[in-house]
């Protein structure tokens, strides 16, 4: 489903280039959670930018359904990421203005609005947020906040879930609630990478991956 | 979930950001409505003051031609036409002319198309000696006025003395206990008294008037008159060579004499009031295009500095606002909307912005400037609102302020759509 092929990349920094990604190689099956883990700047949410098409590599190659995002224009990767990504931060990244149930709305825009008004509800129950959908995200725990990120990630029924540290900022209960459906997602088909230096989030995973300075070590 | 409604709230959401900036192109757009209404006002305004001014100068100087043709009347003929071998020394000494024309030349004057000269009245006057009384006199003798054919017909100044009649002049009845109906003999021939003149302080106290042809058998002067007197027009300036060269036209073997200087300095004077009332209008005239063109170097200097300050600090609220929405610029680019859509929803914002302004500023501009030319000026607001199209000054106030708020986002918009979602996520 995600491959990733000798996958490497650079940023300039004041002392010359920076190697933020080298040679990484690795793939994610349907029904598989591969947690990377890795301490802080060993790249991590880069590896996580350039597998969602936001962040284009200077080596080495993406297959996304078998399709590498890279080779195609701006406006076909947006719609790729549309259809087949649902992203989860750890800082929710939610719109402050809009509702739980418009921000989970808020990933059709791009990807169309069909049954969108039926999923949102369906996710807004899932996630038991009934009773919160109407709420901006100042009203909400950080536990509903997630779980509202983790709802709009859903919508467009997504094969891959990108998850940068979804954990990071739970307490214990509500970390386990937010892994608990990222595995449930798996179990359903679904593929997740997930970065995190959080030993709990990596006891859910299927696989798990260790980095360290922009390289796979084990 | 649209583009739209995504707008709509974050309208709503940041309240604040949007209302200065409609209260930002409102002030740019009524400063520039205002102006342009204040002056329209203006000339609306000069309209009526100048139109005002020319009916009631119109009016005076129909009331001042009338009060001189009046007076003219008043005083009546002013124009003495002699024999053009008459001495007018002697004239002047002796008070009528010692030479003679035909009688057919006032028929002659009549018929012709002169226009500075009306009302002829023929005259044969000599200063005689009555035998009958022993008494000198001035014997006139006169027929009436004879009609212009070419005019419309008027009233005459004197009317016709009767043939076998004769009116006398105030010191000849007084001191000869003369009466009306009256017989009195004039040189052998009988005439019944048909008027006596009250004392008019002149030589007509004197003067005994008969009918023409009793006058000319009288003083053997058949067919015969010495003069033409005539009442002339009020015309403005120096009339005198006009009639002149008029009645030479018409009759070459006559001269003309003007009298009456009175009238002649009264009409002079209605003229001089006529040319200050006509300067007054034309001070007025410039005095208005002087305030005009005032208000319009001040709108000239006013309207860019508040433009170009609106458009800047439009501009800085829309930077703001970028800079406020980076975060969700970054996740709405990450859920795949395209940076087109980023545009649009950003120029969006701006063209409503500047509708919303215009409007306002049209409506803010408008009555500020209505309110202005009414307390200060007393302008009819009534009048200015019949006289105004205020659709296309409306268009032009929002067309032109959502331009200038489009122009002013322009940039600030483009700063969004090259929001990379990659760096803002980066940064967590």
């Amino acid at each position: 489903m995600l491959e990733f092929k000798d996958v490497t990349k650079w940023f300039d920094g004041a002392q010359g280039k920076v190697t933020a990604l080298s040679e990484i190689s690795f793939s994610v099956q349907p029904g598989e959670l591969l947690a990377v883990r890795g301490p802080s700047g060993c790249g991590k949410t880069t590896l996580l930018l350039i597998a969602g098409g936001l962040l284009s590599p200077d080596s080495g190659q993406i297959g996304l359904d078998g399709q590498d995002p890279y080779e195609l224009g701006p406006e076909m990767r947006n719609k790729l990421r549309a259809r087949m990504i649902g992203f989860v931060f750890q800082q929710f990244h939610l719109i402050p203005y809009l509702t739980v149930r418009q921000n989970i709305q808020v990933a059709s825009l791009a990807a169309g609005a069909n049954e969108a008004a039926e999923r949102t509800q369906e996710l807004i129950s899932h996630f038991g947020l009934d009773d919160r959908a109407g709420h901006v995200p100042a009203q909400l725990s950080t536990g509903e906040r997630q779980r509202t990120a983790l709802a709009r990630a859903l919508l467009n029924r997504p094969k891959v879930i990108l998850a940068d540290e979804p954990t990071g900022n739970l307490d214990e209960d509500n970390a386990k609630t937010v892994l608990g459906y990222l595995s449930q997602y798996v179990s359903d088909g679904g593929c997740v990478l997930l970065v995190t230096h959080d030993v709990r989030a990596a006891g859910h995973a299927t696989r798990t991956l260790q980095m360290s300075k922009g390289r796979l070590i084990a | 979930m649209t583009i739209w409604s995504l707008l709509v709230r974050e309208i709503l959401h940041r309240k604040l950001n949007f209302a200065l900036g409609v209260l930002s192109v409102m002030m740019a757009s009524g400063s520039l409505i205002g102006s342009v209404t204040l002056l329209r006002i203006h000339d609306i305004r000069t309209g009526q003051i100048l139109e005002a001014k020319q009916v009631e100068l119109a009016k005076s100087m129909a009331q001042l031609k009338d009060d001189t043709r009046k007076a003219m009347l008043k005083l009546g003929f002013n124009v003495v036409i002699l024999p053009k071998d008459q001495n007018l020394s002697d004239w002047y000494a002796d008070d009528y002319a010692s030479k003679y024309m035909p009688e057919d030349y006032v028929v002659q004057l009549a018929n012709s198309k002169v226009v500075t000269v009306r009302h002829f009245l023929p005259s044969l006057q000599q200063k005689i000696e009555w035998p009958e009384r022993k008494r000198t006199i001035i014997l006139v003798g006169t027929r009436g006025e004879v009609p212009n054919l070419h005019k419309s017909p008027v009233k005459p100044l004197v009317q016709a003395v009767p043939p076998g009649t004769i009116i006398l002049g105030s010191e000849l009845h007084r001191s000869m206990n003369i009466k009306v109906g009256d017989d009195v003999k004039l040189m052998g021939k009988s005439f019944k008294v048909q008027a006596c003149y009250e004392e008019r302080g002149s030589k007509d106290d004197i003067t005994a008037w008969i009918y023409l042809a009793e006058a000319q058998e009288l003083l053997d002067k058949p067919g015969k008159i010495n003069a033409i007197l005539a009442l002339e027009c009020h015309c403005t300036g120096d009339a005198l060579p006009i009639i002149r060269k008029e009645i030479a036209g018409v009759l070459p073997n006559t001269q003309v004499i003007e009298r009456g200087s009175r009238a002649i300095a009264r009409a002079e004077a209605r003229t001089k009031v006529e040319e200050q009332a006509r300067q007054a209008v034309e001070n007025e005239k410039a005095a208005r295009a002087t305030l005009r063109q005032t208000r319009e170097h001040f709108a000239s200097i006013l309207i860019p500095v508040v433009v170009t300050a609106c458009a800047v600090w439009v501009a800085v609220l829309g930077f703001t606002n970028v800079r406020a929405r980076r975060d969700e610029i970054g996740i709405l680019r990450t859920l795949g909307v395209s940076a087109k859509h980023v545009l649009i929803m950003f120029m969006s914002r701006h063209v409503l912005l500047g509708v919303l302004g215009g409007a306002l500023g049209f409506g803010a501009g408008v009555a500020s400037a209505v309110y202005f030319s009414a307390a200060r000026e007393g302008a009819d607001v009534q009048v200015i609102g019949t006289d105004f199209s205020w659709a296309g000054l409306l268009l032009a106030s929002v067309g032109g302020a959502a331009a200038l708020a489009v122009i002013a986002g322009w940039i600030p918009a483009l700063m969004a759509t090259r929001q990379d979602p990659a760096v803002v996520l980066h940064e967590e």
